[in-house]
């Protein structure tokens, strides 16, 4: 084997963060290349030097011993390398054809449709990469979707695939197919670079692994030769507890009641179908699910923030489905939304002003009407250092704060005020490996304290790793409740899809 | 009211009044499927129709006036996708700027160049054709013959639109751009371009609308003579689903309205009425009667390339 990508001690500065430091990377002909590291560790820089996005401030790049000199996209791609995207990169309106040939299309001036659709069906069947040319990519799942990514690459005669976090929002049955795809890729000669955070998949897929850590290539390792606590250890750079330590399960009074709750999206379709379920005292519910089957409607509704259509929403026996968002928060329900920069935080106030966001008008910080700051800074002071907020200084806006910490100031205010029910939302999303553990300790300090916790998450291993009971969603129907020590991951992956008798039959 | 309906007048100012529509509604389809909300076209249009005038006064030939305005339409146009592409200033805000910006100024100029007796009455006007075998068949005749230069144009105007828009790869490229910019980019098409472009068309269009206006319909410039038709062009541009035909459809729908209240002018039915029908449209165009119209995705939001 010889080297097809050679990567020499590239530096890339931002204003304020050394992005890539002095990386060196090396990606041999016909191999699976893992890039592991966490969020901010520099991975997509990296990506979008080698794919030509960025210009790297120093350091070198070679394809093919050639070293290259990107001024755009269009000359990697001109060169052999091609990159699926974590979002993808499709035009939901335009056909699956018009998304593969935009901008490197077949003929003069006409658009050839057919020439077009007979190009794609020639390299599907080279690749074994089946899809129907003529249909929109907004009717296709996630997984066809990412297809066509691939495809992308190959219609410019891709020799490198980068493929950015291509799990992220996949089931685990869609991920096994991709493997299946990245094998049969490697074993036609294309190199693939696969960026990942996810150790198991790592571990599964790849031939080697290279670690990033704060900008730098901490190493690489053959995939063979190492284990996840090595790699997890090498990503964060101290030693870190993989497993979660849960206490015994002891489930108290019903806290949470839904009954029959149907809830409408805005172009009224029914998006929570009949869902019922219960929360008790000291127990973690886990709500998994492809995303978009209806967990924003039901979180939503949960919260007052959406009009149900019909349904109960008992909390401690009284029923909270008319109730208005503070009267609701005022009960005692705390809420981390899924986005933290548009929901959660307010970004242009200060660490402080967030951490009161919810309670300002209480008489601990104000007097008719009028804030009072003495106490909103002694309360900021006592949440940064029992969270670990950083920087310290509490009179930072948020928005300059790094994605985990701006999530343990929503964290801090939710979980603060001692919440007898918390709905969280995603809430490592995005988050590296410390933070996850961070967060995780404290959820379940929170369930072992005697609080209910609703957590919805796209994360399999996040769901099955906290859970007492885990209640899967698809199409917004809850297909089943599992119990959380017994539940597989093959089982909630084939719910998660929507098979409810195959998942019967796996159990049988 | 079955004389009016019957009366070709009616039909041939139908197409008439439907031409300063359907022009900017096709220069805003370009626009906005490259991603930028054009509403300076209403600006445009009436800076066009005063130079047309100027031009085809100074230069004696109506012709030399419509190349004259389309020139100037198009350097506002580019003025326009300067501040609203490169430096990715708010559009609405930008376009409402350029409007009333235009207002003030081809009043000003009016009234430095012509003076108080206004536009001078021998300004050349571009001609109507009539068309042979056509203008013989009785009824149609007096509405498909006979028309302005213009009025022919546009219809040439849409269908090469439609095949541009719909069936070339540089229409596939711009319906790209103001759908995914990012995605655009990274199959390694030019945003910046082709939202120039867009803008550019855009400003071709209108200016050719503002043109036929002042040297089309009459032969004179009158102030704020556009009189709101590059909005009402939006609204048919949103009712025809950002399609050059639809568009097209739409603005002789409005058109139709003027036309009919111009011919009830001696009826009893109060003319005022029937004039607030173009507008009481496209309010209902705007809130969805009529099958809900669905944006470019990335229409009015600025883009800034990578570096």
């Amino acid at each position: 084997m010889s080297a097809l990508l050679e990567v020499k001690n590239i530096t890339k500065i931002f204003p304020k963060v050394r992005a890539n430091d002095g990386v060196n990377l090396t990606v041999e002909e016909g191999e699976i290349h893992a890039i592991l590291g966490e969020n901010g560790a520099g991975k997509s820089t990296l990506m979008n030097i080698i794919y030509g996005l960025y210009k790297p401030d120093s350091g070198e790049l070679k394809l093919s011993g050639e070293t290259l000199n990107l001024s755009g996209p269009h000359e990697a791609i001109e060169k052999g390398i091609g990159m699926v995207h974590q979002h993808f990169m499709l035009i939901p309106v335009l056909t699956v054809a018009e998304n593969i040939v935009l901008g490197a299309e077949p003929g003069g001036i006409p658009y050839n449709k057919k020439k077009a659709n007979e190009l794609i069906r020639e390299i599907s069947k080279n690749y074994h990469l089946e899809i129907d040319p003529d249909a929109k990519v907004k009717d296709l799942s996630v997984g066809l979707q990412q297809r066509v990514e691939i495809l992308k690459a190959f219609y410019r005669h891709a020799k490198l695939l980068i493929l950015d976090e291509p799990t992220a929002m996949l089931t685990p049955q869609e991920t096994e197919e991709l493997f299946g795809i990245m094998r049969r890729l490697k074993e036609q000669g294309i190199s693939i670079i696969f960026i990942s955070h996810k150790l198991d998949e790592v571990k599964e897929i790849s031939d080697k692994v290279t670690v990033m850590r704060r900008g730098k290539t901490v190493g690489t390792l053959n995939t063979k030769d190492t284990n996840e606590q090595e790699l997890a250890n090498l990503m964060v750079g101290r030693e870190v507890v993989l497993r979660v330590e849960k206490s015994e399960y002891k489930p108290g009074d019903v806290v949470l009641s839904v009954k029959d709750l149907t809830v409408l999206d805005e172009q009224n379709i029914e998006k929570v179908k009949n869902v019922s379920f219960e929360i008790r005292s000291g127990e973690i519910f886990g709500l998994a699910g492809i995303d978009g089957n209806g967990q924003t409607e039901l979180i939503e509704a949960l919260m007052g923030l959406r009009q149900i259509k019909s349904g109960i929403i008992k909390y401690q026996n009284s029923d909270i489905e008319k109730l208005p968002t503070r009267e609701r928060y005022k009960l005692g329900i705390s809420y981390i939304p899924q986005d933290r920069q548009q929901e959660g935080l307010i970004m242009k106030f200060s660490v402080a002003d967030n951490l009161i966001l919810k309670e300002y008008k209480d008489i601990r910080y104000s007097k008719n009407g009028v804030i009072q700051y003495k106490k909103v800074f002694e309360n900021a002071s006592k949440k940064v250092e029992e969270y670990d907020i950083r920087p310290t200084d509490y009179t930072l806006l948020a928005g300059n704060l790094s994605g985990g910490n701006q999530q343990k100031i929503i964290l801090a205010r939710e979980v603060g005020s001692n919440p007898k029910l918390l709905i969280a939302v995603q809430p490592t999303r995005g988050m590296d490996v410390g933070a996850i553990e961070y967060i995780h300790k404290k959820l379940l300090e929170l369930r072992d304290g005697g609080s209910a916790i609703l957590l919805v998450s796209l994360e399999l291993e996040e769901i099955m790793s906290l859970s007492d009971r885990i209640g899967v969603i698809h199409n917004g129907v809850i297909m089943d409740i599992l119990d959380g020590k017994s539940a597989t991951r093959e089982k909630i992956g084939l719910l998660m899809a929507g098979s409810q008798i195959d998942a019967k039959e796996v159990e049988v | 009211m079955k004389e009016i309906l019957l009366n070709p007048q009616l039909w041939s100012a139908t197409l008439a009044m439907a031409t300063p529509l359907a022009l900017p509604a096709l220069g805003g389809t370009f626009s906005e499927r490259s991603g930028v909300v054009n509403i300076a076209m209403e600006g445009i249009m009436l800076i066009a129709a005063f130079f047309a005038v100027l031009f085809a006064h100074l230069t004696g030939s109506a012709w030399l006036g419509l190349l004259g305005a389309v020139i100037v339409g198009m350097i506002v146009a580019v003025i326009f996708a300067w501040a609203a592409v490169t430096l990715t200033a708010d559009q609405v805000i930008l376009g409402m700027a350029i409007n009333i910006f235009a207002s003030g100024f081809t009043a000003y100029l009016l009234n430095t160049i012509f003076g108080f007796s206004g536009t001078p009455t021998d300004t050349p006007m571009l001609p109507n054709i009539d068309i042979p075998i056509i203008k013989n068949i009785p009824f149609v005749g007096q509405i498909l013959s006979g028309n302005s230069v213009i009025v022919y144009l546009m219809i040439i105007l849409i269908f090469a639109s439609d095949y541009f828009l719909f069936h070339t790869n540089l229409g596939l490229r711009i319906r790209a751009v103001g759908e995914n910019p990012e995605a655009a980019e990274t199959a390694g098409i030019n945003v910046i371009k082709l939202r120039y472009l867009g803008v550019a068309l855009s400003g071709l269009f209108s200016a050719i609308g503002g043109a036929y206006l002042s040297i089309g319909l009459l032969n004179s410039f009158s102030t704020d003579m556009s009189s709101g038709r590059g909005y009402i062009a939006l609204a048919a541009m949103i009712f025809g689903k950002w399609t050059p035909f639809g568009s097209f459809g739409a603005a002789l729908l409005f058109g139709f309205a003027t036309a009919l209240s111009m011919q009830l002018q001696n009826s009893a039915l109060s003319k005022n009425i029937i004039m607030m029908l173009p507008y009481i449209l496209t309010v209902l165009a705007l809130v969805g009667v009529g099958g809900k119209s669905v944006s470019p995705a990335a229409d009015g939001v600025p883009y800034t390339p990578k570096k």
